[in-house]
């Protein structure tokens, strides 16, 4: 049996099997073990209940992309399951583990070849006191990985700690349980060894990485509406914020969370708010305020499937629009998209830093499949990117707020130094800040605004370039990550295929895309939406030098490396 | 309501050097206050009305400084002059500006502050107790008389508009 | 509020900028100003050291007219701006300007949060019973039968009353005053603003060009029959009961401001970074 760099698991269950629980503590004992890996979710309507698929991607190295099919799948119930037919592929090198009395097979196993193996999971766990199935399948899993009982019981031994020792106990013997009934079968895939490495390592969601970037870019207030998938940047701030010095409001609404967040840093703390589609809609303008005002805020929006309420616990990237052209008037402003989980902070961090310094309001395009993804990554390096505003102190004489300046970035006076009153307005106005209708201040104004963002160097993060290559794969956000890994697979196959994937949207980058692009002679737009966003985004923006094939799907399911992988095969 | 709740007691001779003082520095600002308004809003005539009217006061001002000789009615005023109630008796009413006042309506305006300097004064001389005062106090009963007197023959000059002195046949406009 | 600066007295000329206001002359809104900068050099607090936010509206203009610090946000979200500048700033003393359209129309939301929170801050609404930039739209307290051109005949909707709304939202200071009578105002303003927490002072402030029949108003007004309770059953009574012309201070409260503590601890960032260490 020859080792695999990586093996995927889903694992499913309804009406409060616990199929989640059981993930997570598979994924948490892997990558204690040494291995990598994500964990991402799929799951019904109901609030408690409900069907819950966990999906596991265990792996050698880092990665952070669905597979095409699962190695993998055990059901400790099927009732429901068929909703997750066209997320949940099996084919017939799939391992189906299946409780006899868990319901009907879902068409998504019957129909695809696989090998099922059946194991009375709730049986076995009736049998022992406070047993629950969930135990049994997470015994399965750790067995036919190739763990050990203590390295799977170790984090249900975390979860359950405040739960005294009978339910401790219980989970123990369910496992143990589950040990036994894996033997009865024989997987025929390993995981390959995991890297001995030193390197430190962190697992987290995305959502938990954007929230720790923005508090190392310097923010210390957020104002919070709750909004699915993005809750939870927000409740990772609130006591960690506290534990800084900084304050987390709940505002009533998101208009109100946007001008909070508008107000704090007017009085010079740096601030940010997370959100979803239907919140940025009601931010927009606001946002065009602070653009206006040359206030620096960042807004997290952690895209979800659109329009309108949309499918919120599903991934889209549709919100490319009205994060670049939400803003009535011309509203030059700073939008960034991270590329994986990890790179959630370092792109939250960098958004808060390039908002000080050009005082420009950032719009951070996360999404939900970044933000509810839990990943293991190796600890990222410090970046030396806080916040640095430039203010104005010592003022002598009459205090012009937006003065034109050489790199159009004026000095903010922050309220208590003296001298340097000035109102802040959203109406156009002159250098000192009065509002004006006249021909010359609003030209001179709307340039400064621009010439600040667009003369500003902002080095080589502004988008992942890798590789050489005839065909060159163009995409953004979430799907980086699964193109890295089509490309990966390409060339084991002997095709060159270059990377741009570009992580500063707004202001565009010409000159350094056609850079990247140069020689190219087939592009390959990756995108996640129905109407081609990205892809009209690039052809209204930068040149594309070359024959442009587009595969734009919208939500729910991600585009996985393996659909990646054909396109490129497919366009030779 | 009583007249004189929320005036500021008059207790000794500087005090009420003191409020006289502060009546006529009110004065000034409130005539420079809508001086600017007429300018920002166009009516020339009306600036110019209302920084005389301004210069008037502000004489008046310094006559009263001159008469409190060595004694710095300035600082003195600051401290005690605050009518709590309704403004300073000269302070006229800003309610009643309007953008195409003319010179009689600013008039009418400044009559009636000195009918209420004179007002206020009359009582001071009835309620007064110290004779220093009092005799003060009915000095400047004259000479708010004699600003009633002068504004009255100012008004002979400019007669009361015609009632469409306040039409504009361009509608206003939103600005925002 | 900020401490005073004992060093300098401050006149209230020191807390008027040079720019002339756009309002028209008769707007009730020049003598609110004069009421600002007057309880402004009562305080004798440092221009720098006052914040006055504002949102859409002629009385949202306010902010330039003074020499302190000033935002002139977007319409109806003032009090939004305000809690977010407050909160991470308690040392700055925070006076929020807006009109019955911005303040009770667009802003209603936000109003009844801010109550309900009770941040230590001052919000003054200039109450005109009309839209006055927009040329003359009916506002939430506007008549029912007030005839104009978007609500031909009169809204036919029954005003509300926002002292009240105040009241049940948990405002710890309840004041209504008349531009009219800038004095008395500047007193109140400076009460409202010593007081901890959310104070609502509405200034009925005649608009001289949509509501010429608000001249009527100074007739009108009288002192409120009672001092100021602090018992909200009781104000709650009186402020319903009253002819919308009770000036004075109708309610004080004993809330505590809701003011979170900032920068009072720093822990080294890598210490955060122990939740996700495998």
């Amino acid at each position: 049996m020859g080792a695999s760099p990586s093996i995927s698991i889903a694992i499913l269950g309804s009406g409060g099997a616990g199929a989640l629980t059981t993930g997570n503590s598979l994924l948490e004992a892997a990558c204690a073990a040494g291995w990598h890996g994500l964990l991402t979710r799929t799951l019904g309507p109901q609030i408690r209940g409900g069907e819950a698929a966990a999906l596991l991607r265990l792996a050698v190295n880092p990665l952070e992309g669905l597979p095409d099919e699962f190695d993998l799948v055990i059901g400790i119930d099927w009732l429901n399951a068929n909703r997750f037919g066209s997320e949940i592929k099996a084919g017939p090198g799939t391992l189906v583990i299946s409780d006899p009395r868990g319901g009907d097979l879902p068409s998504m196993v019957t129909q695809s070849g696989a090998r099922v193996f059946e194991i009375p999971m709730k049986e076995m766990a009736k049998a022992i006191p406070d047993g629950r199935p969930n135990m049994i399948a997470l015994g399965i899993a750790g067995r036919l990985l190739g763990l050990t009982i203590e390295q799977v019981f170790a984090p249900i031994k975390k979860v359950l700690a405040d739960k005294g020792p009978a339910a401790i106990e219980a989970s123990h013997a369910g496992i143990k349980t589950g040990f036994g009934a894996a033997a009865g079968t024989d997987f025929g895939k390993q995981l390959a060894p995991p890297n001995p490495s030193s390197a430190r390592r962190w697992l987290l969601s995305g959502n938990e990485a954007t929230a720790l970037g923005a508090i190392r870019g310097g923010v210390r207030f957020a104002a919070a509406y709750p909004i699915t998938p993005a809750t939870e940047v927000l409740e990772w701030l609130a006591p960690n914020l506290a534990k800084v010095g900084g304050v987390l409001l709940q505002a009533e609404d998101e208009l109100a969370a946007i001008n909070m967040i508008i107000g704090s840093s007017f009085g010079g703390t740096p601030a940010l708010t997370a959100t979803s589609g239907p919140g940025l809609s009601l931010m927009i303008e606001a946002l065009g305020l602070a653009t206006s005002a040359e206030i620096p805020v960042v807004v997290v929006d952690v895209m979800r499937g659109g329009p309108s309420t949309g499918i919120p616990t599903k991934s889209e990237q549709a919100d490319l629009n009205i994060a670049v052209y939400g803003l009535h008037g011309d509203a030059p402003h700073l939008v960034l998209a991270p590329q994986s989980v990890g790179d959630c902070m370092f792109t939250t961090q960098w958004a808060t830093y390039l908002a000080e310094t050009l005082q420009s309001p950032a719009i951070v395009l996360s999404d939900q499949f970044m933000g509810q993804t839990r990943a293991a990554i190796e600890r990222p390096a410090d970046v030396a990117f806080i916040g640095a505003r430039t203010v104005a102190t010592d003022i002598v004489g009459a205090y012009e707020r937006y003065a034109l300046a050489a790199n159009g970035v004026s000095p903010m006076a922050i309220p208590g130094t003296r001298g340097g009153q000035y109102t802040a307005d959203g109406l156009t106005h002159s250098q000192r800040g009065t509002p004006t209708s006249g021909a010359a201040d609003h030209l001179a104004q709307l340039d400064k605004r621009r010439d600040k963002l667009d003369n500003f160097n902002y080095g080589d993060h502004w988008a992942a370039v890798e590789g050489a290559g005839d065909l060159a794969v163009l995409t953004w956000g979430s799907l980086t990550s699964a193109a890295r890994e089509a490309i990966a697979r390409a060339s084991a196959d002997g095709i060159d295929v270059r990377l741009v994937a570009p992580r500063l949207l707004l202001p565009t980058q010409p000159e350094r895309l056609a850079k990247a692009l140069g020689g190219v002679k087939r592009i390959l737009v990756i995108e996640q939406t129905h109407g081609g966003q990205f892809h009209h985004y690039l052809r209204a923006h930068y040149d594309l030098p070359a024959p442009v094939r587009v595969f734009n799907r919208p939500g729910p399911l991600p585009i996985t490396a393996g659909e990646i992988y054909r396109a490129i095969t497919e366009w030779r | 309501m009583s007249k004189t709740a929320g005036n500021p007691k008059v207790s000794n001779l500087n005090d009420l050097l003191a409020i006289a003082y502060q009546i006529e520095i009110d004065a000034v600002d409130r005539y420079k206050m809508l001086a600017d308004q007429m300018e920002t809003h166009n009516n020339p005539e009306l600036v110019k009305v209302f920084r005389d009217l301004a210069r008037a006061e502000g004489i008046h001002g310094e006559e009263i400084r001159r008469l409190a000789g060595d004694f710095d009615v300035v600082a003195h005023a600051r401290q005690i002059a605050n009518f709590e109630r309704s403004e300073s008796p000269e302070e006229v009413d800003l309610g009643s500006a309007h953008y195409l006042m003319t010179p009689w309506h600013a008039l009418q305006l400044s009559l009636k502050g000195e009918e209420r300097a004179f007002a206020y004064f009359t009582s001071i001389v009835e309620t007064a107790k110290d004779p220093k005062v009092k005799a003060l106090a009915a000095e400047l009963v004259e000479e708010e008389a004699e600003h009633v007197n002068l504004v009255h023959r100012l008004l002979l000059r400019y007669p009361k508009p015609s009632d469409t002195w306040a039409d504009d046949l361009d509608p206003p406009v939103s600005q925002e | 509020m900020s401490t005073v600066d004992t060093q300098r007295a401050y006149k209230q000329a020191d807390y008027k900028s040079d720019i002339n206001p756009i309002w028209c002359p008769g707007c009730g809104d020049y003598h609110v100003l004069l009421s600002f900068t007057r309880a402004f050099a009562q305080l004798g607090l440092p221009p720098e050291q006052i914040a006055v936010i504002s949102g859409i509206g002629c009385s949202s203009r306010i902010p330039a007219y003074t020499n302190c610090y000033g935002f002139h946000g977007v319409h109806g979200r003032s009090l939004a701006l305000a809690a977010g500048l407050k909160v991470t700033r308690p040392d700055l003393t925070v006076v929020v300007a807006s009109g019955d359209g911005d303040g009770y129309s667009i802003g209603g939301n936000h109003f009844l949060h801010a109550c309900r929170r009770n941040v230590d801050m001052t919000y003054v609404v200039m109450d005109n019973h009309i839209y006055g930039m927009t040329k003359g739209q009916p506002s939430p307290t506007t008549e029912p039968e007030f005839d104009t051109a978007l609500s031909p005949g009169g809204t036919k909707v029954r005003p509300f009353h926002p002292l009240v709304i105040a009241l049940a939202s948990g405002a710890n200071f309840i004041a209504r005053c008349f531009s009219g009578a800038p004095n008395e105002t500047a007193a109140v303003l400076v009460e409202a603003i010593k007081h901890p927490g959310f104070s609502f002072v509405e200034i009925l402030s005649p608009c001289v060009t949509f509501r010429p029949d608000e001249k009527a108003w100074k007739d009108l007004v009288h002192p409120a029959p009672v001092a100021a309770t602090t018992d909200p059953g009781k104000a709650a009574r009186r402020i319903m009961s009253d002819d919308g012309f009770n000036i004075g201070i109708l309610f004080r409260g004993n809330r505590t401001p809701y003011q979170p503590a900032v920068g009072a601890t720093n822990i080294e960032l890598s210490e955060l970074e122990k939740d996700f260490e495998l």
